[in-house]
């Protein structure tokens, strides 16, 4: 397995941490998923997965649902490879993945298709114009539901139009320090764009990460809807800057800092909550030039100290004091 | 005012899904906003979905209604209860009673995105080019049915400030 797409830096990336697009896609000549039979579900992956494997550039790989463990289903959703819903029932669900993660293919979730891309850093653009690429090449192969009033028919009426839905992860530390999250959130849905905990919700969300989306996508073109999330993004992460200044005016904030440096360095066993604060304040430092570590380095973390994924790091299932204590062991190694 | 699911709690999430006017407001507690995974487009309606149509229909005219989509067989009874279409026919059979819902979410839009089999490949000013063309081959043949969608794409494409 080569690099993973987390382990690169992007534009923005004091702020910006990771930027994801997906298209969700039917085919034209099969009823939606909910209605399908698992044979006939296996047929449409049949379908897909030959169209998939002609596009040009890429090499996936092909894993049916049914035939993971757990860990290794609930892992994908903390990679953000599926959504947690797709992990629920596994029967006839299959996904395409490409080595290093940032293109995949998840079928028979709630549409047929859901062809999705990730990038590090802000590249709302890049990720649009690989995503479209792909979905032409698909296209070139498959008929797809579509309608010319409505756009891309989905089993969801929400997701009517485009089909599509672009998101980037914030590192929020400043604003939601200075309680400010709940004023965004119902800020930005005015806008046309939902701001959700990236892990967990609302103002408890872990690590202070935010995944900010558009929500709509009839009557809006895919290139307006990215340019209304890029502005939007852009203006948080103005606002959070300025909150990070005023932070830093109090010397509790460095200190917090310090010592969350200290725990992770020290600390024997550590569990996901108490890692995702404390990360969170070393990213913070990190980004400000008061601890020398690499921000992709964190991101990583971020994303690998997750319980589920964690436990895949060895081969048998671990129990909760085993997991903390290698959670504790590996972020020791990368904090050297 | 009270969350629109339970009914029970202060509302504290309020979202707005309009485009061309028309307010399609939902006000909703956290919990529920929550539980329903509102505010992520492609996480399933559920959101009052029978309600909604309750609202619109008497319960015993849902009831009665006994049309199947010719695609997938499932009833409007059956989308109102768990907010799934079967299939693309479903837009078609049920189109008239679902309009109301998509209004409600979408405001009174229509797709202005990319259609399939379209391949953006060319520059904004290429396609501007041609729709040019297009629309005036299609004035000097009276075809003013075409002329008015050309005429409508082109202003699209500008107002747009291009295509990717």
């Amino acid at each position: 397995m080569g690099a993973k797409w987390y382990l690169g830096t992007g534009a923005q990336n004091d702020v910006v941490i990771s930027t994801s697009l997906h298209l969700a896609r039917n085919l034209r000549q099969f009823p939606f998923p909910s209605r399908l039979s698992v044979p006939e579900k296996i047929k449409v992956n049949s379908i897909v997965k030959s169209a998939v494997d002609s596009v040009e550039g890429y090499d996936f790989n092909y894993f049916e649902l049914k035939t993971l463990s757990q860990s290794e289903l609930v892992s994908l959703a903390e990679r953000y490879l599926v959504s947690p819903e797709f992990a629920s029932s596994r029967d006839g669900k299959a996904l395409l993945l490409t080595d290093d993660e940032s293109v995949s293919v998840m079928l028979n979730e709630e549409d047929h298709i859901r062809l999705q891309v990730m990038y590090a850093g802000f590249a709302l653009e890049e990720a649009y114009r690989t995503a479209d690429r792909i979905d032409n090449e698909l296209n070139r192969k498959l008929e797809y539901a579509f309608d010319d009033n409505l756009g891309y028919l989905a089993q969801n009426p929400m997701a009517l139009g485009t089909g599509m839905r672009a998101s980037v992860v914030l590192h929020l530390p400043a604003l939601v320090a200075a309680s400010q999250i709940t004023k965004l959130i119902t800020t930005v849905s005015k806008l046309g764009l939902s701001l959700q905990g990236s892990y967990g919700e609302g103002a408890a969300a872990k690590g202070d990460l935010f995944r900010l989306s558009n929500t709509l996508t009839l009557g809006i073109s895919e290139k307006a809807a990215i340019d209304n999330l890029k502005s939007i993004a852009l203006q948080i992460a103005a606002q959070e800057r300025i909150a990070r200044e005023e932070i830093f005016k109090n010397a509790i904030t460095e200190d917090k800092i310090y010592r969350a440096y200290g725990v992770l360095k020290y600390a024997r066993l550590i569990d996901t909550n108490e890692f995702m604060e404390l990360i969170s304040l070393v990213r913070l430092g990190a980004v400000k030039g008061l601890i020398k570590m690499d921000t992709a380095k964190i991101e990583a973390l971020m994303i690998q100290m997750q319980p589920a994924t964690i436990s895949l790091s060895v081969d048998r299932p671990l129990d909760r004091v085993e997991r903390d204590k290698l959670r504790a062991l590996l972020v020791r190694q990368n904090l050297m | 005012m009270l969350c629109q699911n339970c009914n029970k709690n202060e509302a504290n999430m309020h979202m707005k899904r309009i485009i061309n006017g028309h307010a399609a407001e939902v006000h909703l507690c956290s919990d529920c906003a929550r539980s329903l995974g509102y505010g992520d487009a492609f996480s399933g309606v559920g959101l009052g979905f029978s309600d909604f149509f309750e609202d619109l229909f008497h319960k015993n005219e849902l009831s009665a209604s006994t049309v199947r989509c010719h695609g997938c067989n499932k009833s409007f009874e059956e989308i109102a209860s768990d907010g799934e279409m079967g299939c693309a026919e479903c837009y078609v059979t049920f189109f008239d009673k679902i309009q109301p819902l998509i209004h409600r979410l979408h405001g009174r839009a229509t797709h202005i995105g990319k259609k399939p089999h379209s391949e953006n490949s060319f520059s904004p000013d290429e396609r501007l080019q041609q729709l040019k063309v297009a629309l005036q081959s299609a004035v000097d043949n009276q075809d003013f049915e075409l002329a008015v969608k050309l005429r409508d794409e082109i202003n699209g494409l500008i107002a747009e400030g291009g295509a990717f």
